[in-house]
């Protein structure tokens, strides 16, 4: 094959950019009156920006005061999950071409902790509860002198609630949740359920007793928010299923 | 000594003794008495309005009928305990959604055991005490089974 006398073109397609435009939930606790508002701005972002990509144009070229958190940018960390267009997802892992960018798109804080400045709350009561269903491995006796082994099997029996990464989209989006505070929320879960069903753990039954709390899995009603909201695609609601399950064989 | 060091209690230090299985019950509860309600209603629509005669059928001496029955008495005596009681704990769990003071919470409480408690005794008591043949009524208007007008 010989090469063809038109140059090949090697430069790589030009990016198509347009104009999106973003309406952001603000609150600045320094204010006079401190008082939530909206708040929207026009930037031009490429076709292949994410949110993230546009809300730091916003922060960077317009509005230096814009208060978000986000870390790592590639949906590892779990910073930066918020309510964009209604719904919970990482601004990292948002494409703004997915979400019809002809329109504005409304970004607000994750609902039901208290919100601290713009877009950040406070994280307490949610790491609180994660604290609560003791998420580090509990054994007895000697230390073993090599590793821990596991089945294949046993190991993909938790292998869904490994993935989370405490963003706390499916807390946040559970209306329990906004309702009454108390409530361990779908993450707490999760992260128990990652224990409760390991093979190498013997905390399962301390867990249990937690979670059979007036506020653990029995305030859970199925609304499936918390699986929709999930950017790692963890199964939430039925690994809360599975904790009720276990709870229902123990006591009968 | 550092003054920002958290206070963290040791991983395994005792927790609250075994936690009463109040909310467990509860939840098994509202499924069972669920799944009985879905057979106890729908027969219950279906020989009220369907079978027989139908919806035009439904006057006092049909009702009477029925509660003349220990079957029909057993029958809606079930309905109304399990449909109470789901349908009270039911509220009960919105009530804990939603009332956040316990001021809120205890009033709503109340009201609501009174009102279960009124509809049950006074439901019950008609089921037991119902009386298919008053003295002195229309003999048309009556079941079958009552002789003297
Ligand atoms: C026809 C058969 C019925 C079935 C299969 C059924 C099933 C259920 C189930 C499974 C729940 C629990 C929902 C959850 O925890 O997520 C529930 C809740 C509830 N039920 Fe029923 N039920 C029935 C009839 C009734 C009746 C007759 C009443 C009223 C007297 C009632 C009132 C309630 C209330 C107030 C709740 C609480 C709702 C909530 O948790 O948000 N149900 N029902
Ligand atoms: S389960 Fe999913 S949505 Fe919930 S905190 Fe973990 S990663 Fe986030
Ligand atoms: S910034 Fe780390 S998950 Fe989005």
């Amino acid at each position: 094959m010989t090469a063809t006398a038109t140059s090949p073109d090697t430069s790589a397609a030009e990016v198509p950019t347009f104009d999106v435009t973003l309406r952001i939930r603000r609150f600045d606790p320094d204010a006079k009156a401190p008082v939530p508002y909206w708040q929207e701005f026009t930037v031009t972002a490429h076709g292949t920006d994410r949110v993230l990509d546009a809300m730091h144009k916003v922060k960077w070229e317009l509005d230096g005061s814009l208060t978000f958190r986000r870390s790592c940018a590639h949906g590892v960390c779990g910073s930066d999950a918020m309510r964009i267009n209604g719904v919970n997802r990482l601004a990292c892992k948002t494409l703004l071409k997915d979400l019809a960018p002809h329109k504005p798109i409304v970004i607000e804080p994750i609902k039901g902790l208290t919100v601290v400045k713009d877009l950040v709350v406070d994280m307490d009561p949610f790491f609180a509860s994660f604290r609560e269903v003791m998420p580090f491995l509990i054994t007895s006796g000697n230390t073993p002198s090599r590793e821990r082994l596991q089945s294949p099997e046993q190991r993909a029996r938790f292998d869904d609630t490994t993935k989370c990464i405490l963003c706390a989209a499916c807390t946040t989006s559970c209306p329990v949740f906004w309702t009454d505070g108390q409530y361990f929320g779908p993450a707490a879960i999760v992260n128990a359920h990652r224990f409760i069903f390991d093979s190498r753990d013997e905390g399962a039954t301390q867990r249990l007793e937690v979670l059979n709390d007036s506020e653990g899995v029995w305030r859970c009603r199925t609304t499936f928010n918390c699986t929709d909201a999930c950017p790692r695609g963890i199964e939430v609601t039925k690994a809360i299923a599975e904790v009720k399950r276990a709870m229902i064989t123990r006591a009968i | 000594m550092a003054a920002s060091t958290p206070t963290l209690a040791a991983p395994r230090s005792p927790r609250r003794a075994r936690r009463p299985n109040t909310e467990l019950y509860s939840w098994v509860f509202m499924r069972a008495s669920g799944a009985l309600l879905l057979i106890l209603i729908f027969v219950h629509l279906f020989t009220n309005l369907v079978s027989g005669g139908g919806v035009s059928a439904i006057d006092f001496g049909f009702v009477a009928g029925k509660w003349a029955k220990p079957v029909w008495q057993v029958w809606d005596l079930l309905i109304l305990w399990l449909a109470m009681i789901h349908g009270a704990n039911g509220l009960r769990t919105i009530i804990n959604d939603y009332a956040t003071r316990t001021g809120t919470r205890l009033t709503l409480m109340g009201l609501l055991a009174v009102a279960f408690a009124v509809v049950v005794v006074l439901g019950t008591l008609v089921i037991f005490t119902f009386s298919p043949c008053p003295p002195g009524a229309p003999a048309d208007l009556l079941p079958s089974f009552c002789t003297a007008g």
